[in-house]
């Protein structure tokens, strides 16, 4: 992909640290299973963002040292984390009538294609796929006030994950409001895609040449 | 009085028939009442409709269960996990009905159950093929899709404490789906780690009261490990 040799994709660290810096104090956040996870090690400590795991944990803590693993407490993604001070669990019905009431402040999801009409397709890869995991992606992208995606802006062969319309089986529909990539940070707005920042030597024609779906910048 | 405690594994599966709806709780390996699996196995009910967020692991328990051709359909957010191995081989070979629920339709299906609501409408699937086949209604300007109740014959959990009466407190995230199963069944029965007498549970304390429990087993097993 020549046209981007001139710019300097973020690392998977370095998008999580992005997101990260978004996220304001106060709200209450789910990260989804995989990259989103880690956003959760660049909020700081102090800052008192609060983390939800749909299996009934709010206030989901970092994980624990090896000698203080508490091992009925693990997260979505099945792995040992820690409650932080103030934080308390819930039953199933509980956790996601708190994503499909509305209750959450932002979720971040990955995916495999987001639609400049807001769509994301993120739980199967195929409409041959008769047994795809879909767990509480398709709750939390219809139930939470506000979804972002965090994901590669190309996939391994070079195609774009940003599109007119999903070719995936979507997951939800106009569900997303901003997107998180290694090249950019776009919004998606009621005329598509709009970008808010890109990486550093990166121009907004480069950009749209590796993007299926049009690009503008946002005013 | 009222003693909802049983001194053994079989009088705890007592009555499980052929062809029942059986609710496992559970999240990934936490919480799961694996005990109770295991005397499920032993005690011989099959052609069994299993709901369970996941499918099994390994070759033990649920994954055993499903190895041994008892159970006809499972109703599940999450088949497909490391180690989902028995459920890939019995899936490929149309050995068993899978239903594709989301997570928080699937714990709402079971709450309505318990509470006597026999559906409701949610956003959650609208426009996916999940929604394939489903009512759909546009109510104040947002689309929605009919789901309904999904109750079980039995219910297998797991609990941190119980007394005699049934009343159950949970650890951690173990609670997860115990709770809610514990309502939406016509046979609720517990698997506890501690035993306690009647009167020692915070009422504060108390997740599940032991109105939706029918029998309870002492099943002090130690820890969980993730799998």
């Amino acid at each position: 992909m020549n046209a981007l040799d001139a710019c300097k994709p973020l690392t998977r660290t370095e998008m999580a640290a992005r997101v990260a810096r978004d996220i304001p104090e106060g709200w209450y956040v789910n990260l989804g299973i995989g990259a989103p996870l880690q956003i959760a090690d660049y909020v700081p400590a102090e800052c008192e963002v609060i983390f939800h795991s749909e299996n009934g944990v709010l206030g989901m803590g970092p994980a624990p040292a090896p000698n203080e693993i508490n091992r009925w407490l693990i997260n979505a993604g099945k792995q040992y984390v820690t409650l932080r001070t103030g934080g308390s669990y819930m039953h199933h019905a509980d956790s996601f009538a708190l994503i499909r009431g509305g209750h959450l402040d932002l979720c971040v999801l990955g995916a495999f294609q987001v639609a400049e009409n807001g769509d994301i397709a993120n739980w199967s890869t195929s409409d041959n796929d008769t047994a795809p995991a879909v767990g509480g992606a398709m709750d939390l992208a219809a139930g939470t006030r506000q979804l972002w995606v965090l994901m590669e802006h190309l996939t391994k062969s070079g195609d774009s994950r940003l599109v007119h319309r999903c070719t995936y089986p979507v997951t939800a529909l106009g569900a997303v409001k901003r997107v998180y990539t290694n090249l950019a940070v776009l919004d998606v707005t009621n005329e598509g895609f709009a970008i808010r920042e890109m990486v550093p030597g990166l121009t907004l024609d480069v950009l749209q040449k590796v993007t299926d779906a049009p690009l503008r910048m946002a005013i | 009085m009222i003693n909802k405690l049983v001194e053994s594994m079989a009088e705890a599966m007592a009555g499980i028939r052929d062809g029942a709806v059986v609710l496992l709780g559970g999240f990934g390996s936490i919480g799961q009442p694996n005990a109770l699996v295991d005397g499920l196995i032993e005690q011989g009910a099959t052609d069994l409709t299993v709901v369970s967020n996941n499918a099994g692991t390994g070759r033990t328990g649920l994954a055993r269960l499903l190895e041994l051709g008892r159970v006809r359909k499972i109703i599940c957010s999450y088949p497909r996990s490391a180690g989902s191995v028995v459920f890939e081989e019995v899936y490929r070979t149309g050995k068993i009905e899978l239903e594709i629920v989301p997570q928080g339709t699937m714990s709402e299906r079971m709450r309505a159950a318990g509470a006597g609501i026999p559906a409701f409408y949610t956003a959650t699937a609208v426009g996916t093929k999940l929604a394939a086949g489903k009512e759909e209604r546009e109510i104040a300007g947002r689309r929605y899709l009919l789901e309904e109740a999904l109750p079980g014959d039995v219910a297998l959990i797991e609990a941190w404490e119980a007394d005699r009466w049934g009343n159950l407190t949970y650890r951690s995230s173990a609670r997860n789906f115990n709770p809610v199963m514990a309502t939406a069944a016509a046979l609720t029965i517990a698997q506890a780690q501690h035993i306690v007498e009647l009167g020692a549970l915070d009422p504060e304390k108390i997740v599940t009261p032991g109105v939706y429990v029918k029998r309870v087993l002492h099943v002090p097993y130690g820890e969980p490990t993730v799998t």
